[in-house]
């Protein structure tokens, strides 16, 4: 492979892994209204759900059970779905922007969390050498990025075709009637509290079963790979994609992450090598006038939300 | 949404139960002693009256009377501070929203609230309770069931709206249809639980005429299926026309009630409209 074949394989890798997550906070915030700002921090512990379970047992850490890779991840998310309860029941009664507050400060605390448990988590070293799976069936690294490929995009077609299913149908329909109007759904004999932790556990089961996919991909975990950019990032993302569509989740992780390592790229390439190290602020810039931009002209992001939900009522 | 429905209305197709299918009335729902209060503001303040099973009741009285604080205490929007609400006997003053609407009580709002970024066919589709297809892996392990159930459901849905004259814009988004036109598909959404109770808070208000006759007219026809109606309106008109029986409330007490005529003859009815609350 070419130097760039091999780096788009990369690229992709990332990015479908991305759309994973984007799709999860799509049934959070474009079907149901969510307003989920602490994506990153699922993500983490369905990465270091999985990375505990899949890694080597060693001295020093708890955990290390040397699990098979799928069930490691299975592990990590079903980790993701506790939190996600534990975090729900705490917050789910907020409304909007305070809600976005109270899970912003929760992806810091489990950040801060990874960053200081040292013993479980490797502190900020994080955790390193973890087996990747069927690795050793590859001459090349190559020739795995390619296998991973495989895999990721597989996984990421099977989530969208079971949200695709699952939302083009009365369960879609009552998210979005939550999203729309808690208060008559209510009145229509709907919990809408009870809509909502389902939806929120589940969108952050689909984010740890992202971070799972990542670990297994780079081999380590570091407190680095989940600051709190990565959550604008999705966010950024699904609002160029445009929310309330699965299609437009995908679009936007791969269009989104294009644009941010072409920009990476552009800074290294072009800006003077004493500003490099400021260079880095410049896309977190990019992503910030993205969501803005989109926001004023293009609202519904590039591929908005059908007008039927349910495909029975088309 | 797999219960069968008997045969409605030959003429416009649409299955409510009328009441000489159920035999005896039902839809009775009574108020004792119901007080809501915000703070030291008792908003409402003692209330007990009765709508009768397949009458329409009016509820009337100036502005800030509790009219709506009541509705949202019925409906189970608002906890009640004191009393009971019953309905056909059973108790549903505690219970929340959507279990006083599994009870058979369906309202509709002062300023409708439709499923705005969702179409009328979907916002009267949505209504019926326990779908398969609310659960989202039904979709994946039983997709027939879900088709089957929802073919159903939109076709008494498509029957609901052209009841309530809304088929030409079943189509379109429930927040670009006109004001008159989603107080309809408020409408539409209660009939589609088939409900014994429906409250009403002023349908009329804002509506363009041609729309109130449908409005009324629509009213009138459930009703004499055995449709139990409680209906605050400021329309009067409307209220004086429509009603078998008048509440009528004044800061958050009743201080008055009887037919029409009676109503309108009391001094302090007069007063609480005219002369400043009564108090």
């Amino acid at each position: 492979m070419t130097g760039f074949a091999a780096y788009l394989v990369f690229f992709l890798i990332v990015a479908l892994t991305y759309s994973i997550v984007v799709m999860g906070l799509n049934i959070q915030w474009g079907y149901t209204g969510l307003f989920n700002a602490g994506v990153v921090g699922f993500f983490a512990i369905g990465a270091y759900g999985t990375a505990i379970l899949v890694g080597p047992d060693r001295a020093h850490l708890i955990g290390g059970f040397g699990l098979p890779f799928p069930l490691a991840v299975l592990g990590g998310m079903a980790l993701c779905a506790l939190a996600a309860l534990i975090v729900g029941l705490a917050t789910l009664r907020l409304r909007e922007e305070y809600l976005a507050i109270a899970t912003f400060g929760i992806a810091i605390s489990i950040q801060l969390v990874a960053l200081n448990f040292e013993s479980l988590t490797g502190g900020a070293q994080g955790l390193v050498g973890l087996p990747r799976p069927l690795f050793g069936l590859f001459d090349s690294p190559a020739g795995y990025n390619l296998f991973y490929l495989g895999v990721v995009a597989v996984m990421a077609g099977l989530v969208y075709w079971a949200l695709e299913t699952a939302v083009r149908s009365p369960w879609g329909r009552l998210l979005k009637a939550v999203r729309e109007d808690e208060t008559a759904a209510r009145s229509l004999g709907r919990n809408p509290a009870r809509v909502r932790l389902e939806v929120f556990v589940l969108g952050c089961v689909l984010m740890g079963l992202a971070g799972g996919l990542y670990v297994g991909f780079i081999g380590y975990v570091s407190p680095l790979d989940f600051l709190p950019i990565l959550t604008f990032q999705i966010w950024a993302m699904l609002i160029v994609g445009g929310s309330g569509n699965n299609r437009g989740a995908i679009v936007g992780a791969v269009g989104v992450w294009a644009l941010w390592a072409m920009s990476g790229l552009a800074i290294s390439r072009f800006l003077p090598v004493a500003y490099q190290s400021q260079g880095g602020a410049i896309q977190v810039i990019l992503i910030g006038l993205l969501i803005v931009l989109t926001l004023i002209f293009r609202p519904r992001g590039l591929i908005g939300e059908a007008e039927s939900v349910s495909k029975h009522a088309d | 949404m797999s219960e069968s429905l008997p045969p409605g209305d030959s003429a416009s197709g649409l299955s409510i139960r009328a009441s000489s299918a159920e035999g005896a009335r039902r839809g009775r729902l009574e108020a004792a002693g119901v007080v809501k209060t915000f703070g030291a503001n008792r908003a409402v303040d003692g209330v007990s009256f009765a709508a009768e099973a397949g009458r329409i009741t009016g509820l009337i009285g100036p502005n800030g009377a509790g009219k709506t604080t009541l509705f949202n205490a019925i409906a189970g929007e608002y906890a009640l501070d004191g009393g009971s609400v019953r309905l056909d006997g059973t108790e549903i003053g505690s219970l929340p929203p959507y279990r006083v609407f599994s009870n058979g009580l369906a309202r509709t709002f002062q300023i409708p609230r439709p499923f705005a970024g969702m179409t009328v066919l979907e916002n009267v589709m949505f209504v019926p309770e326990r779908q398969a297809g609310e659960r989202f892996w039904n979709s994946w392990i039983r997709p027939g069931t879900v088709a089957r159930e929802e073919r159903q459901n939109r076709e008494r849905a498509r029957e609901i709206i052209e009841f309530c004259g809304l088929l030409p814009v079943e189509r379109q988004l429930a927040g670009s249809i006109s004001g008159g036109q989603q107080k309809l598909v408020e409408l539409a959404r209660a009939l589609m639980a088939d409900p014994k109770v429906l409250l009403l808070d002023e349908p009329g208000a804002g509506v363009n005429p041609a729309l109130l006759d449908t409005i009324v007219d629509r009213i009138v026809e459930l009703n004499k299926r055995g449709l139990t109606f409680l209906i605050i309106e400021h329309n009067m008109d409307f209220i004086m026309s429509l009603c078998d029986h008048i509440v009528v409330m004044a800061t958050g007490r009743v201080i008055a009630e009887g037919t029409p005529k009676e109503v309108i003859a009391q001094p302090q009815v007069i007063e609480a409209y005219l002369g400043g609350a009564v108090a």
